[in-house]
C-alpha cells in the first residue's frame, strides 16, 4: 500500500506533512548551484567570491570548444571525500571555479538542539573527523563558558596533551594525501603508518581510535590509562625519526617542489578578506594563532612557536604544517614532564555526577547521577562563541542557552567551511593539474565543511 | 584586560565601541558572557560592517543566525562574528530580523568571506541577502522545501526514496 497516508505514519516528529508526490518526482539536480554559462565581467568576478584581481575576461574570440564547464567530483579521489569543483576549462587552464557542496550534511546543527549538553559531544566529534577532540575541546569550553566553571589543572593538561597529539595525526594525513595527491605515494605510506601510532594511543586512552566523546564539559571522560608515560615517550621518539624521512623524502625533492612551488598562491590580504585561517593564513606570512593570542585550557603555559612561512604556495602550507608538528611534539613532552596530579574532571557536582562510592551509600547520589545522564544539566541562559585554534583553523562555537538542559542553538563555526573559499582564488588561471595539489594543501574536511 | 584577553571585553574601556556606535542609528552596545556586542537594525547593518572593516576589524569569523521562535518578539536574530587580528579583539553584531520581513543586507561587499556564510543561513534559516551576488542553497538540495534549522521545523524521519519503505508492516 504507497500513498500519502502511509507516508505520514513514519514522520516520526515535526509540523509539515510532506509532499509525496513533489518529493518523489522531484530530481535532485542542483540547477541553481550550477556556474552561469554566459556571464558578464561583474559576475564572473563575484561568482568567483568577490573582488579579487581577475584578468581574464569572457572572451568572445574564444571559439566554444576550446572551452568547457566541466565537473570535478564528487567522485573524485582527490577530492577529499565528496566535494564537487565545477571548473571553466580553456583548454589546460582553469578559467573560473564554483566549489558544491553539501553531499555530507547531516543537520548536525539541528541535532544538537535534541541532544543534552552532555550527550552533545557525540555529536560535534563527528564533525571535522580528523580532529574529532577539537571539536570536542571547542564545545566543551563554550558550555563551561556558559556554566562559569573551572577546570582542575590535570584536566586541562590531558585536553592539552590530547589536542596537541590529535593536531599532529592530523597534519599527518593533511601531508600524506597531500603526498599522494601529487605522486608521492611513500609519504602516504608514511603518514598514514605515524598516524596509526598516535590513534593506538587515543584508543587506549578514549576507548575509541576517531569519535572518541573524550574531553565533555566539565573535564574530561575518563583518566590517562596506566602506562600513558611510556605511549607519550615512545611517540615523542619515534615522531621525529619519521619526521626526518618526511624531510629526506620531501623537502629538496625536486619533482615534489616544481609540483607546488609558486602553485595555488594566496595573500595574506585575500585570506583575511576570505576568513581563511589556520595554516594556509600561516604560509602566507601572518604570525596569527589563537593558541597565542587568545589562549585556551591553560595552554600559554607551554612553550612553542607560531610557524610562518612567506610565500603562500602549496610547498609554503606544506612546510607549515611539518612545522606545528614539531612544536606540537614540544608541547606535548611539556606536558608530558609536567602532568599534575588531581582530578581529571571538575568537583562541581551541578555538572559532574557524583563518585562511584558515594552511589553506593548515598540514595539521593544514585538520583542525583540519574538525573544528569537522563535530564542533563542545566545551563544558564546566555550565548557565546568560544573558537580555538584546529589544525584547519579556527573553529568556533556559537552556543545559546535558554537555561534548559538542551541548546537552544549550536552554530560551528567550521574552518574548512570557509577555507573552501579560497579555491577559487587559488586555483583561478591555473593548470588543471595543479589543482588537486591545492585542494590536498587546503585540507578539507567534508565532514567540517557539510556538517 | 592584558593583550591576551582577546574574548574578554568587558573591562575594557575605550572609544573603538562608541565611535562604532555612531555610525549606525539605532545602534546598541552590550556585553554577553564577557563578549562585546553590538546589536543594530538592518537597515545600520552595512555601515556599521564597513566602519567595523576600517577600524581594524579585518575578518568576519562568522555569520550565524538564531530562531528565538515564540521567545522573543522579533523571530530571527542574525549573528555576525567579526575579528580583529591587529588588535586582537572579537566583536558579534547583532541583527533582529523579522519573520514576515526576512531580507538583510549583503555583507559580500565589505567581506568577501561572508559569501559562503550568508549562503548557510539562507539555507537554514530563510533569511535572504540583498546585494549577495549568488543567493542559493548551499547545503541541502535545490529542490527542497522549507528551511531545516527553524525551529517549527521537524526534526525525524524524511521520506526516504525506496519504495518498500512506504508499504505497511
Amino acid at each position: 500500500m504507497a500513498g500519502s497516508n502511509t507516508t505520514t505514519d513514519i514522520w516520526v516528529s515535526g509540523t509539515e506533512v510532506p509532499e509525496v508526490a513533489e518529493w518523489m518526482v522531484a530530481g535532485t539536480d542542483e540547477g541553481a548551484q550550477e556556474m552561469d554559462r554566459e556571464e558578464t565581467r561583474a559576475r564572473a568576478v563575484e561568482q568567483r567570491g568577490a573582488r579579487v584581481v581577475d584578468d581574464w575576461v569572457i572572451d568572445d574570440t574564444v571559439a566554444d570548444d576550446e572551452r568547457m564547464i566541466v565537473n570535478m567530483g564528487p567522485q573524485h579521489p582527490s577530492t577529499h571525500g565528496v566535494l564537487r569543483l565545477n571548473l571553466e576549462l580553456e583548454g589546460e587552464i582553469v578559467r573560473r571555479i564554483k566549489p558544491i557542496i553539501g553531499y555530507l550534511h547531516t543537520g548536525m546543527e539541528k541535532t544538537a538542539e535534541t541532544l543534552t549538553f552532555l550527550q552533545g559531544g557525540t555529536n560535534v566529534t563527528r564533525m571535522d573527523y580528523l580532529a574529532p577532540l577539537h571539536n570536542e575541546l571547542c564545545y566543551s569550553l563554550a558550555v563551561e563558558k556558559l556554566l562559569g566553571i573551572e577546570l582542575p589543572p590535570r584536566a586541562q593538561a590531558i585536553r592539552v596533551l590530547m589536542t596537541e597529539l590529535n593536531r599532529i595525526s592530523s597534519h599527518l594525513v593533511a601531508t600524506a594525501t597531500n603526498g599522494m595527491d601529487i605522486g608521492a605515494l611513500s609519504m602516504m605510506m608514511y603518514g598514514f603508518r605515524e598516524r596509526e601510532m598516535i590513534l593506538e594511543f587515543f584508543e587506549r586512552t578514549t576507548g575509541l581510535r576517531m569519535n572518541h566523546n573524550y574531553i565533555r564539559p566539565g573535564g574530561v571522560a575518563a583518566d590517562l590509562p596506566d602506562g600513558w608515560e611510556d605511549d607519550v615517550e615512545e611517540i615523542l621518539e619515534r615522531m621525529p625519526v619519521a619526521m626526518q624521512d618526511y624531510e629526506d623524502l620531501l623537502k629538496e625533492n625536486s619533482i615534489w617542489k616544481g609540483r607546488t612551488q609558486g602553485v595555488g598562491v594566496i595573500t595574506s590580504e585575500e585570506c583575511l578578506a576570505y576568513g581563511i585561517t589556520g595554516p594556509t593564513l600561516r604560509a602566507t606570512g601572518v604570525e596569527w594563532d589563537l593558541r597565542v593570542s587568545q589562549p585556551y585550557s591553560g595552554i600559554e603555559a607551554y612553550e612553542f612557536d607560531v610557524v610562518t612561512a612567506k610565500h603562500g604556495d602549496v610547498y609554503d602550507r606544506y612546510r607549515v604544517r611539518i612545522g606545528e608538528m614539531r612544536q606540537s611534539l614540544r608541547i606535548v613532552e611539556q606536558v608530558a614532564n609536567s602532568m599534575p596530579p588531581g582530578d581529571y574532571k571538575t568537583g562541581d557536582r551541578k555538572v559532574s555526577p557524583p563518585p562511584r562510592r558515594r552511589i553506593d551509600e548515598s540514595m539521593e547520589a544514585l538520583i542525583h547521577h540519574f538525573k544528569i545522564y537522563t535530564e542533563g544539566f542545566k545551563v544558564p541562559a546566555g550565548e557565546t562563541y568560544v573558537a580555538i585554534e584546529s589544525p584547519r583553523g579556527e573553529l568556533g562555537c556559537y552556543l545559546v542557552s535558554d537555561g534548559g538542559g538542551k541548546p537552544l542553538r549550536m552554530h560551528t563555526r567550521a574552518p574548512s567551511f570557509s577555507n573552501l573559499q579560497a579555491l577559487p582564488v587559488m586555483m583561478a588561471d591555473s593548470l588543471v593539474a595543479d589543482s588537486v595539489a591545492c585542494i590536498a594543501s587546503l585540507d578539507p574536511v567534508m565532514g567540517d565543511v557539510d556538517r | 584586560m592584558t593583550a591576551t584577553g582577546g574574548t574578554d571585553g568587558a573591562s575594557r574601556v575605550d572609544a573603538l565601541i562608541p565611535a562604532l556606535l555612531e555610525t549606525a542609528p539605532g545602534a546598541e552596545s552590550g556585553v554577553s558572557v564577557g563578549d562585546e556586542t553590538i546589536t543594530v537594525p538592518a537597515a545600520g547593518l552595512a555601515t556599521l560592517a564597513a566602519a567595523a572593516k576600517s577600524s581594524g576589524f579585518e575578518m568576519c569569523s562568522d555569520i550565524t543566525a538564531v530562531d528565538y521562535l515564540s521567545i522573543r518578539r522579533t523571530r530571527f536574530e542574525l549573528v555576525i562574528n567579526l575579528l580583529s587580528l591587529s588588535r586582537n579583539r572579537r566583536l558579534r553584531i547583532l541583527v533582529p530580523v523579522p519573520e514576515d520581513d526576512p531580507v538583510v543586507p549583503s555583507l559580500v561587499p565589505v567581506y568577501p568571506g561572508a559569501n559562503f556564510l550568508e549562503r548557510e543561513v539562507y539555507d537554514m534559516f530563510g533569511i535572504s541577502f540583498a546585494g549577495h551576488p549568488d543567493m542559493t542553497r548551499i547545503l541541502m538540495p535545490d529542490d527542497w522545501q522549507g528551511h531545516p534549522l527553524r525551529r517549527d521545523s521537524g526534526v525525524g524521519a524524511v521520506p526516504v526514496q525506496f519504495k518498500e519503505a512506504h508499504q505497511v508492516v
